[in-house]
């Protein structure tokens, strides 16, 4: 019995041995840093998310909504290289490029000196095959983020700009997720960096410029053309910075369309909020629901002129039930201000 | 108060005497409560996967809080351990619409498990060309109802179907659903207590056959929707098919076209080319065993003008039917219709036609062929002309068509 016993561990040991060796001679597969302070894109303290040499700040008129989390975007060209300007879509980056996203919360959103908590960043990193995501989680004590690849969950509690204290479930999307928006015909894309989502100023120390000419000063930019014949996207919650219709169709775009245009995920319900669509049918307007199940919320139309309640897409923006709201990932509370505002659009239209 | 001092006194009670394990044997026994390790390792196990391989689950009921989802991959089969061995259960879901969401892929398969419960579609593929369903039970679990979710399979924009072997219940929408498709098998399969059993929808190339569709509302379903990407289906042969009893009051939320299919439909026919339908057993379906109609009769505004909202080549033949004399659904849009227009009391007729036709059709373009069909009724309800011609001689639609190619 006992001779049996050893024979089987030492069997067991033997082929632990072989595959142990048969691991090492494999080729190591690219290694992506399990840490994202491994990259070196911050200088100093890595929570501070003070940008290193070389790592770009940048902001967006109109940013999606992820559940009230603040975020801090940076871009990093490879040394030498530039962003080709685009007028309609996101600026062509070079292979090399990282673009960077973290997501916070500051403890009280009327005062920043009451401290933050950092919760993910998440990287667009462009290889020769293409875009590639990776998610970084941020542990407790805030020293570093780490690589995560199914996602994560925490709880995250805070006071708002009105003093209510909110505490909530925050939800970090795994890699498969992170292409349900960063999909256009299956390939992965960034959203954000278009023309007319960095038209707009950005304090950089020194004082406040222009983002897309402060890249082309840079070198970080070509082919950008005079500043007044490029886009500009309104800021959705500044009634100086465009018309009620611009902002709730900018607002649309920059938290729908990523899906819902044709190339999208969500191109199969033939609804388009793209702020290129110009057929009111394709962008909801009296145009019955394709596959939304319990989602039109016993609404017929997607959009009816003058009767938000009569929305189908308002039932779905103002629903946090996962199989009715909309966007269907990344949310898990309303946008209260910008359903707001869809609410208004939808009211003022006939 | 009370509660925790019993609770403390339960525990000690247990924990000193041999009694120690019956806490964990019932939370072994609690699949309610939600598994985020489970989840975690499923997920992590789908983003990993190599193409060519497969992901094994378990057998025991997981208990999941967010959608499940594969993407990018070759050649990889997702197995349970048998239909009711591994059960997905998305009872207590707070994240993503769908149980498992597949998408940009090229020969997957699912098989062997039970999905149930999800809060949006349970089984969502997207891109994918060579997508397989096989023994598959999909379900709504309870009294089929509106908050159920819309479809049990919902493959769209997706090449090379083949749904085999699995059953679908309590979708609030369709339990099989193939929506701008091509090149589809739907087969030995079973739907039962959904609003359809079965529905291709805006597809091309579908044979769908030896299944068993009954208790729905509507039973089988080919659909020709407008506003959306593919727009023209057709090429669809529904064969050898038992289609009984689809009588179930219709509970789709409203706003959906399938919330407009009268209770008592055994297949419907909606503004699609070339189908053929053949071979099967209609039976005591009360309102359409079979109906054929124009998008018109939804009575929605067509603003797509690429869209065809007639029928074209409709063949009906060699099938039986069989309805004990009863009264159609009184329900809805086409309830009101039966009541005040069609009057056809307790003897309803197993096929109508909404005799809607397009003047710019070709000469000798048909809608409707029908033969050798079993103890089959007919009826031209003239609904163009506010149904004045209701005519039930099927003489004229006597016809042959070309077979359809189907898959």
């Amino acid at each position: 019995m006992q001779t049996k016993k050893t024979l089987l561990l030492a069997c067991c040991g033997l082929f632990l041995g072989i595959a142990l060796l048969s691991m090492r001679h494999r080729p190591a597969p690219t290694a992506v840093p399990d840490r994202l302070s491994a990259y070196g894109f911050f200088a100093g303290n890595i929570a501070d998310q003070r940008p290193a040499e070389g790592v770009v700040p940048y902001r967006l008129n109109t940013p999606l909504f992820s559940d009230y989390a603040e975020k801090l975007r940076f871009v990093k060209l490879p040394a030498g290289q530039v962003a080709r300007y685009n007028a309609t879509e996101v600026m062509d980056f070079p292979v090399g490029t990282t673009i960077i996203k973290t997501f916070y919360f500051p403890t009280d959103f009327r005062d920043a000196t009451k401290g933050r908590r950092l919760m993910e960043t998440r990287l667009l990193v462009r290889n020769e095959a293409g875009w590639k995501a990776l998610e970084y989680v941020w542990n407790d004590d805030q020293t570093d983020a780490v690589l995560e690849v199914a996602g994560d969950r925490k709880t995250v509690a805070y006071t708002d700009a009105e003093g209510r204290k909110h505490e909530q479930e925050y939800v970090m999307p795994n890699l498969n997720q992170c292409k349900s928006c960063h999909n256009r015909n299956e390939v992965m894309t960034p959203i954000g960096p278009s023309a007319r989502q960095l038209n707009g100023l950005l304090d950089y120390g020194q004082a406040a410029e222009n983002q897309l000419t402060a890249w082309q000063k840079r070198g970080l930019l070509t082919d950008l053309p005079d500043l007044a014949s490029v886009p500009r996207a309104p800021v959705w919650n500044d009634p100086t910075t465009g018309t009620l219709t611009d902002r709730a169709r900018i607002w649309l775009d920059i938290n729908c369309a990523h899906c819902h245009r044709p190339e999208g995920p969500a191109g199969t319900s033939g609804l388009n909020l793209s702020v290129h669509e110009k057929s009111p049918a394709a962008l909801g307007i009296l145009k019955t629901p394709v596959a939304a199940g319990r989602g039109s919320g016993n609404r017929r139309y997607d959009i009816v002129p003058g009767h938000p309640d009569q929305s189908i897409l308002l039932y779905r923006l103002e629903s946090t039930d996962p199989g009715v709201m909309m966007p269907e990932v990344s949310r898990k509370v309303t946008h209260r201000e910008g359903v707001a505002l869809v609410r208004e659009w939808i009211q003022s239209l006939d | 108060m009370h509660n925790v001092l019993i609770i403390n006194q339960l525990f000690s009670l247990v924990m000193n005497s041999r009694l120690w394990y019956i806490p964990c044997l019932l939370l072994l026994a609690a699949p309610a409560v939600a598994q985020p390790a489970m989840q975690k390792k499923i997920q992590t196990d789908l983003i990993m996967v190599e193409d060519g391989a497969t992901v094994d689950l378990p057998a025991g009921t997981f208990s999941l809080a967010s959608s499940l989802s594969l993407q990018d991959k070759k050649n990889v089969t997702i197995r349970g351990a048998g239909v009711g061995k591994t059960v997905l259960s998305f009872k207590g879901q707070t994240e993503g619409a769908e149980g498992l969401r597949v998408t940009n892929g090229t020969n997957i398969t699912i098989e062997n498990m039970t999905l149930q419960d999800s809060k949006g579609d349970l089984i969502k593929t997207m891109n994918v060309d060579g997508i397989t369903f096989r023994n598959l039970l999909v379900e709504w679990t309870g009294e089929p109802k509106t908050t159920n979710g819309s479809y049990g399979l919902y493959p769209v924009q997706c090449q090379n179907v083949q749904i085999l072997s699995c059953t679908a219940v309590g979708a609030s929408d369709a339990g099989i659903y193939v929506g701008q498709s091509r090149q589809i098998v739907v087969q030995h399969c079973t739907a039962w207590h959904n609003v359809a059993g079965i529905e291709i929808e805006n597809s091309i190339g579908a044979d769908v056959s030896e299944n068993h569709a009954y208790e729905n509302t509507g039973g089988i379903l080919v659909f020709d929707l407008p506003d959306l990407v593919q727009k023209k289906g057709g090429q669809v042969r529904v064969f050898n098919n038992l289609v009984e009893h689809n009588n179930l009051d219709n509970f789709a939320p409203k706003g959906n076209i399938v919330a407009r299919v009268p209770a008592g439909t055994g297949m419907m026919i909606l503004a699609t080319n070339d189908v053929e339908i053949f071979n099967n057993q209609i039976i005591d379906n009360k309102s359409l065993g079979t109906g054929i109609i124009s998008y018109f009769i939804t009575e929605e505004p067509i603003r797509d003008s690429l869209y065809n909202p007639y029928p074209t080549n409709i063949a009906i033949h060699d099938n039986t039917y069989s309805r004990l004399p009863g009264y159609p659904t009184r329900k809805g849009r086409m309830g009101l219709m039966f009541r005040f227009k069609l009057r056809f009391g307790k003897n309803v007729p197993d096929i109508i036609w909404d005799g809607i036709t397009d003047d710019k059709a070709p000469a000798g373009q048909r809608t409707v062929c029908l033969k050798n069909n079993k103890n089959a009724t007919f009826a031209n309800i003239d609904a163009a002309h506010n149904f004045k011609a209701i005519s039930r001689n099927a003489a004229p639609y006597t016809c042959d068509l070309p077979p359809v190619a189907g898959k």
